[in-house]
Order: C-alpha cells, then structure tokens, then sequence
C-alpha cells in the first residue's frame, strides 16, 4: 500500500455533471458497431462477412500479424454492413442484434488462449507505444487504474457494479501472465478488495487517474520493458470470465455534459447506437451539439448517426459553437471567458467552479513560445517541450531518450488544452509511437 | 470583413495580400475555429492574448518614458518649472516617430515574410515593436532605426523561421547593431537628451552647464569616487534613479514603472520569476563584490550595488528582456542558471569593462546564445537519470 502524491495537473469542472448515482437501463440498441480504429495496434483482417450471423463472443476479426488477437462481436445478430473509407480503411462494422446467445468459453483452457480468444485481450494496452499487448511478451507488471480523473468522467465504481466480485479472480489471472506484480491505483478513500495485488494510492488532480501517470510515479517504463494496462471494469470482466466462462459486453455508461438535458448514467451494451442512447436527451439541435464518445480531452467526435466508442463509459455532449467570430477576443475581460492562466480574468471568478466551454480552438497555431506549460500539466518525470520537440523533428533517439516509451497520447491531453501554441499534442505523439513502433520491428 | 474577403483569396485580385488580409481578420475578430483532432476544448489563452498582455506591462515605463523625455529636454534649456502636461506632450511627440518606424518597418517586413511563405503572421512583433523605441536613445536618427528594425527583424528572426524560432531576442539584436555601427550616436552627451524641438514644440537654449551623460556614462569616464549628476550638474541619488528622472533610454530609467510592469508581468504568469529574480540576485551578488575590492581604475566598482542595479538599463532588461521564453532558458533549473549568469555579466562588463558603461544588453545576448546549452545540460541529467534507470535490473 503505497501513496502517490502528484501536484501537476489540472481538475476543469465543467458544466453538466451527473448529480444522481441512479442507473437507468436504456432500450434495446438498434444496431451495435465494433470501430476497429478503437483497437490502436490491430490490422483488422475480418474473419466474418456481411449477411453472417455472429454470436456475442464471436470473433469479428484477427489481427494481420498477430492472428490469435480476436476483436470479438459484443452482441449476437447479423452483420448488416463492413463500412469502408479510404483506400478499403474498415470504418466500422455493424450488427443488428438478435438477442442470441453468447458464447461461454472453457475455463479450463491456457490463460493467454482464453484473453485472446475471449476479446478481451484487445481490451487491454501497453506501454510503450500504447497499443493492444503483443501475444508472447511477458509484462514487467500490469497497472490497473481504478478511477477515471477526467473531466465530467464516470465513477467506475458505479460502472463496476456488481462485477465487482471478480476482481480478486481477474488479479489472480493477470499475476500469472507477468514477471512482476499486478498494480491497482485508487483515488483516495477508494476501496477495491484485491488480495494479490499491490494497491497504490493517487492523490492529486487529473490527469492522476491515467495510468501512464501512475506507472511513471510507481516503476517507470524503461526501454525494453513491456507494461500492460487496463482499467478496472476490464480487470473485473477477465475475472468474471474465468469465473463463469461469460464475457459481459455490458457497460454503464455516463451521458453527461452541458448540453444533455438529464446528465445519468445508463446501461447498455458495448458499441450501442447514439440514436438510442441518446434519444430525447439532446438539449438543442444535433448541429448545436458536439457528441464525444469519451471525455472533453481524449475523446472522439461522434455524428448521431454512430455508436458508443471504446472504451465504452463516457459520453460527452459540449455545445458546438455556431456563434459569428468574436470580436477581438483576445483582448476580453469578460471572466467567463475560461483559461487556467491569469491573463485572463476568469481566475477572479476561481477556477474551480463549473464553466461551459463550447468547441472553440481559440486562437492560431503557433511555435512553442511559452516555458512550462506542458511540464504543468504532465506529473511525470519528462521534460514535455523537448520530447514534442523531438517527435516534431523525428529524431528518433532524442525520443527514446526523453522517455516516449512512457507516455500515451491521453497523457498530454490536458498540455493540449493549455496549451497556448495550440499544437494537436495528442495527434503529434501519436505519430511519434507510431513511427518509432515501424522503425522498431 | 466577408464581403472584402473573395477578393485575397488565391486567384483574387489582391491575393497577393492574403497574410495581410488574415492577420487583420485574426486581429480583429477571434475565429470561431473548431477542433478536429485531439481535444475538444481549449484554454481561453493565444499567443495574441500573451503578447498583449506584455505590451500593457510595457506601458507605464512607455509613458513614464514621454514624460521623462519632456522633463529632461525642459531641464536642459533651463525651463523646468514648465507643467507636467508639457513635458509628457513633448515625450509622446518626441517619442511617437520612433514607435511608427519601427512598427512600420518590423511589422512590414514580418507581412511580407509571411505572404511569401504563405503562413498567417505572427504576433512576435507587438512586443519587439514596443521594446524598440524603449531601449534606443531618443536622438537616435529615424533611419538608422529603421536599418537596424530590418536588419533585426530579418537576420534575427525571420532566417531562423519567425516568431518562436530565433535565438537571439530581436529588440537586443537592434539596439547591438545601432550600438556597433553608429557608436559616437548610442553614447556620450548627444545620445540620450533630446535638445531640438519635436514638431515645433518645445526648442531653446542650451544651459550651459549641460552635460547630457547618463549616469553610468559619467561613471565610466570618471576618475575616483564617481559623482553622478544630472544634466544641469545638480548631483543626484539612488533615489533619483529609482523614481526615474535621469538621462537614459526613454523606457530603462524609472524603476517605478519598470517594477509595475514586472508585477503585471509575474502576476499574470508570463514572465518567468525564476529568471527575473535570479538575474537580480546575480547583480545584486556581482555588485556587492565588485563594492568590496573597489578599485580607482574601475569607478564604477565604488558604486554601491543597489545603485547599481537602479541604474542604467539592469533592471528594464531583467524584467522585459531576459524573460523573453523564446530566447531564454526554457528548463527550471536552467532558468536559475541563465538569469543568475545574465545579472553576474551584465555587472562584470559594466564594471570591468571601460569601454562599455551598459553591460546589460551584452550581457543578455550572450546568455541568450548560451541557452540552448544550459537547456541541454539540464535536459542531459533527465536523460542519464532515465539510462541508469534503464541499466539497473534489481
């Protein structure tokens, strides 16, 4: 039991937080999408046809160069379409269900088989490079994070729930697979019954509940070194499937922000359609509204038209903004205007009470002029300028040795909200793993 | 705005002025831009707000600056009972020729540059434009301001790629090459006291006990105990120098207002305090040990060191010039060091240094090409730290 206390950070309130812990089960979806761009790290190669019937549990598609990790379909029905983009990109795969039967897996079966086979090994990610586990490298530990610290995020130990009681047999699977320990990182005044594993308390503001940041304050990733990491809703699903054989494709997830009429949490299944999820709950138009499938800073945009995006808890509705340009907003006193930098007035107002915030980017890209503004923002031991730096200038060593193996692009998510150059942080760090991933293999 | 805007587009009769037309726009209204990629919302705070917002920390040492300018030219022919008002009217008149060439010029130059790269300008230049009339001696003609404007503009910055990308702080880089090229005008009695009249205002005798040395001139020509005093002989204090109504560039004089923008500047987070207090502890350390071993061959070594750092332009430089973030240090610990070495030089040259008086700019400039290796010292450590962190397996 260790404590770990992070001062950098920032917690942004925003408007539209969910007040009653209620659960409320939403209807039957009428479509299920599976977006294999969800699963950083897979090629998908479809093991099933549009027209076929699939069972929930049954694998959709493999990966080209690993074949035995399976992204499985998380409800029964038939495959209505394999959405295509650019250059055949499979952009979604969609499922009418049926109500159909799930499969149930032998227990008794290898561990490693059962993750892959189950889906629920591209669940989980690892470090370096933030991509799904490479089968046959065993992890120096896994970390479990026990908390979403984003803004607006949902309380997973609601969207827990009664899976709960899984969480010791999914610790007992994953000390198995690794070399070293399982870590849980809770909040404080958290509570996670896990004998096995090694529980850290995070004390601090987010980006605390993202799990490189815990990792980074707990046993660094060095090179070399492979970490996995999962949230705790999947340490208790693994459980449950070695339990019962059962994967639950059930989620709980949090319908919150400014523009949704009744921020709460609902039930349903993992990849629902927006159009059911999110019906009569919209407060304006669909054009006034930016869908987020996850949080305000490492979420995807969503139409209405789509479905729920992994990793299937949060969805964010913030104003989209329609309004004419501002008329020389860099020179506003108004303290509404939000920024946690005290060039503006909002700091009067404190910063800690809710504000709306719609779409806006603010203000042009520019070079990194300002000193310590993603320091400010990243509790870990980087230097953050120089590693974007790096990444910008592909200087792959540069990267290696500034640390890029410990880092995920959620890590600078909330660098790039500060961000006063704003630079598309995430996109930049995401090209730099990618890069150093195809040079490295 | 819409109606205007087909016409800079490519294939539009002016598109040729594009950046112009969109750095207007940008100026004039915030674009209501969303995000594509990455996060949804962003931080109220640009590059626009950052650089306004030194600007305004610029203004009471601008208007103090006009005011001084009146009060010395009215000293100097003998009338200094004339009214405030008067001597303020005659700084901005004096003053305001200096602050349009080099915002025409540097600002000129900045839109070219980027309608030939076809990028959005930048906003560096608000700052630099402002700093410029600041930090060159009033009598300085408006030409060689303008060459060295361009000169700075172009060879300081836009060759190393514009706003955010140049080593050396662009202001500095124009008083250096005024300094270097025209010294007989950047020092001495004609420099820093404007004498004739600014658009038929003001003008008249000479006193004739007129000497128009800043203090640290006088200093560094003097032999023995240094006297100070103002251009009429009257001697002057510490005091004085604090309050700001002495010869010198129009924005270095006054501590008061320089002190009032550096609290603008730590008060909103822009300028970093570990660089503006580490340079005044390292002038403040220099000073007090160039006090203790004083020397008659150095006369500015018998000053003592809070007078030191109230004169000439240590403390305009310390508060607007080191704390530039583009041309500074950028780590922590790097910061201390850089600040610390800027106010150490910047006594070191003005002491030992007869040739120069003022060793604040060189001080800085020099500091300004040591940055990078500062930073990359500092950065090193984290990278060794992370190898032996790599290295050992318990």
């Amino acid at each position: 039991m260790a404590t770990v206390r992070l001062r950098k950070g920032f917690d942004l309130h925003l408007t539209g937080s969910i007040s009653d812990a209620a659960i409320a089960t939403a209807p039957q979806p009428q479509s299920v999408a599976i977006v294999p761009d969800d699963f950083h790290g897979i090629i998908p190669r479809m093991d099933k046809k549009e027209g076929e019937h699939v069972s929930a549990g049954e694998p959709l598609y493999h990966d080209k160069n690993y074949e035995v990790i399976k992204v499985v379909a998380p409800v029964s029905g038939t495959i209505k379409e394999v959405r295509r983009g650019e250059r055949r990109h499979i952009d979604a795969i969609i499922i009418i269900p049926d109500g159909g039967e799930a499969v149930k897996h032998d227990t008794t079966r290898p561990a490693t088989d059962l993750l892959l086979d189950s889906g629920l090994w591209a669940m989980m990610r690892q470090r370096p490079y933030d991509v799904v586990p490479v089968p046959g490298v065993i992890p120096r530990d896994v970390f479990v994070t026990a908390f979403d610290s984003a803004p607006l995020a949902p309380d997973l130990d609601l969207v827990l729930g009664d899976k709960r009681q899984h969480i010791a047999r999914g610790v007992e699977v994953l000390s198995r697979l690794t070399d070293g320990q399982v870590h849980i990182d809770v909040r404080e005044g958290q509570h996670i019954d896990a004998p096995g594993a090694h529980i850290n308390t995070i004390v601090g503001p987010h980006p605390a509940g993202n799990v490189g940041v815990q990792i980074a304050n707990i046993a660094p990733v060095n090179k070399g070194e492979t970490v996995w990491t999962l949230d705790i809703v999947t340490l208790a699903h693994i459980g449950e499937l070695f339990n019962t054989g059962l994967v639950s494709h059930d989620t709980v997830v949090a319908i919150d922000g400014e523009m949704v009429q009744q921020p709460r949490y609902v039930k349903t299944v993992m990849g629902a359609d927006l159009e059911t999820l999110l019906a009569d709950q919209l407060a304006g138009e669909t054009q006034q509204c930016r869908i987020i499938s996850g949080n305000v800073l490492t979420g995807v945009k969503v139409e209405p038209d789509q479905w729920l995006r992994a990793p299937y808890r949060h969805i964010t509705v913030i104003p989209e903004n329609n309004k004419p340009d501002e008329f020389m907003g860099w020179a506003s006193v108004n303290p509404k205007r939000f920024s946690i930098y005290r060039t503006f007035t909002s700091w009067l107002r404190g910063l800690n009470k809710p504000v709306s915030m719609d779409s806006r980017i603010k203000g042009g890209e520019r070079a990194i002029v300002r000193t310590g503004e993603y320091d400010a923002m990243l509790p870990m031991d980087i230097y953050g300028e120089f590693l974007i730096k790096a990444i910008i200038s592909g200087d792959i060593d540069k990267m290696e040795q500034l640390g890029i193996y410990e880092i995920a692009p959620e890590d600078f998510a909330l660098a790039e909200f500060a961000d006063t150059s704003k630079l598309e942080l995430q996109r930049i760090v995401r090209e730099g793993l990618d890069k150093l991933r195809a040079e490295m293999s | 705005m819409n109606k205007i805007e087909p016409s800079f587009r490519p294939g539009g009769k002016l598109a040729k002025l594009e950046s112009v037309y969109d750095g207007m726009e940008t100026f004039l209204f915030t674009p209501n831009t969303t995000s594509r990629s990455g996060v949804h919302i962003h931080d109220g705070n640009d590059l626009k707000r950052t650089m306004i917002t030194v600007v305004v920390a610029l203004i009471p040492a601008l208007l103090f600056g006009m005011y001084n300018i009146g009060y010395q030219h009215y000293l100097a022919i003998g009338q200094h009972e004339t009214g405030w008002f008067t001597m303020f009217l005659f700084g901005l008149l004096a003053l305001l020729p200096v602050i349009v060439v080099s915002y025409a010029v540097g600002l000129g130059i900045e839109f070219i540059s980027a309608q030939i790269h076809h990028k959005e300008i930048q906003e560096g230049f608000l700052v630099t434009g402002i700093l410029i009339p600041l930090i060159v001696p009033i009598n300085t003609p408006l030409w060689m301001t303008a060459v060295a404007t361009a000169f700075a503009v172009i060879f300081a910055k836009e060759v190393f790629g514009g706003t955010g990308m140049n080593i050396f702080n662009v202001a500095l880089i124009t008083r250096a090459f005024l300094f270097f090229s025209y010294p007989s005008r950047m020092s001495g009695d004609e420099a820093f006291v404007k004498l004739d009249s600014a658009f038929g205002m003001g003008g008249g005798t000479v006193a004739d006990t007129f000497t128009g040395a800043t203090p640290l001139g006088q200093v560094a020509t003097s032999v023995g105990d240094p006297a100070m005093t103002d251009i009429v002989g009257q001697p002057i204090s510490c005091m004085d120098a604090f309050i700001g109504c002495i010869p010198g560039s129009p924005g270095e004089t006054s501590m008061v207002a320089i002190l009032i923008g550096a609290i603008i500047l730590l008060l909103t987070g822009i300028a970093s305090w570990r660089i503006m207090c580490s340079v005044f502890v390292g002038g403040l350390g220099m000073a007090a040990l160039v006090h203790a071993l004083p020397s008659a061959t150095y006369p500015a070594s018998m000053l003592d060191p809070l007078t030191q750092l109230c004169l000439g332009g240590f403390a305009f430089g310390a508060v607007f010039m080191a704390t530039d973030p583009v041309t500074g240090a950028r780590t922590k610990v790097g910061q201390y060091i850089y600040g610390l070495l800027i106010g150490v030089f910047a006594i070191l040259i003005r002491v030992y240094n007869s040739g120069y008086p003022e060793g604040m700019m060189l001080a800085i400039l020099l500091m300004n090409a040591f940055a990078p290796l500062i930073d990359h010292c500092v950065v090193s450590s984290n990278i060794k730290r992370r190898a032996k962190r790599a290295a050992y397996k318990p």
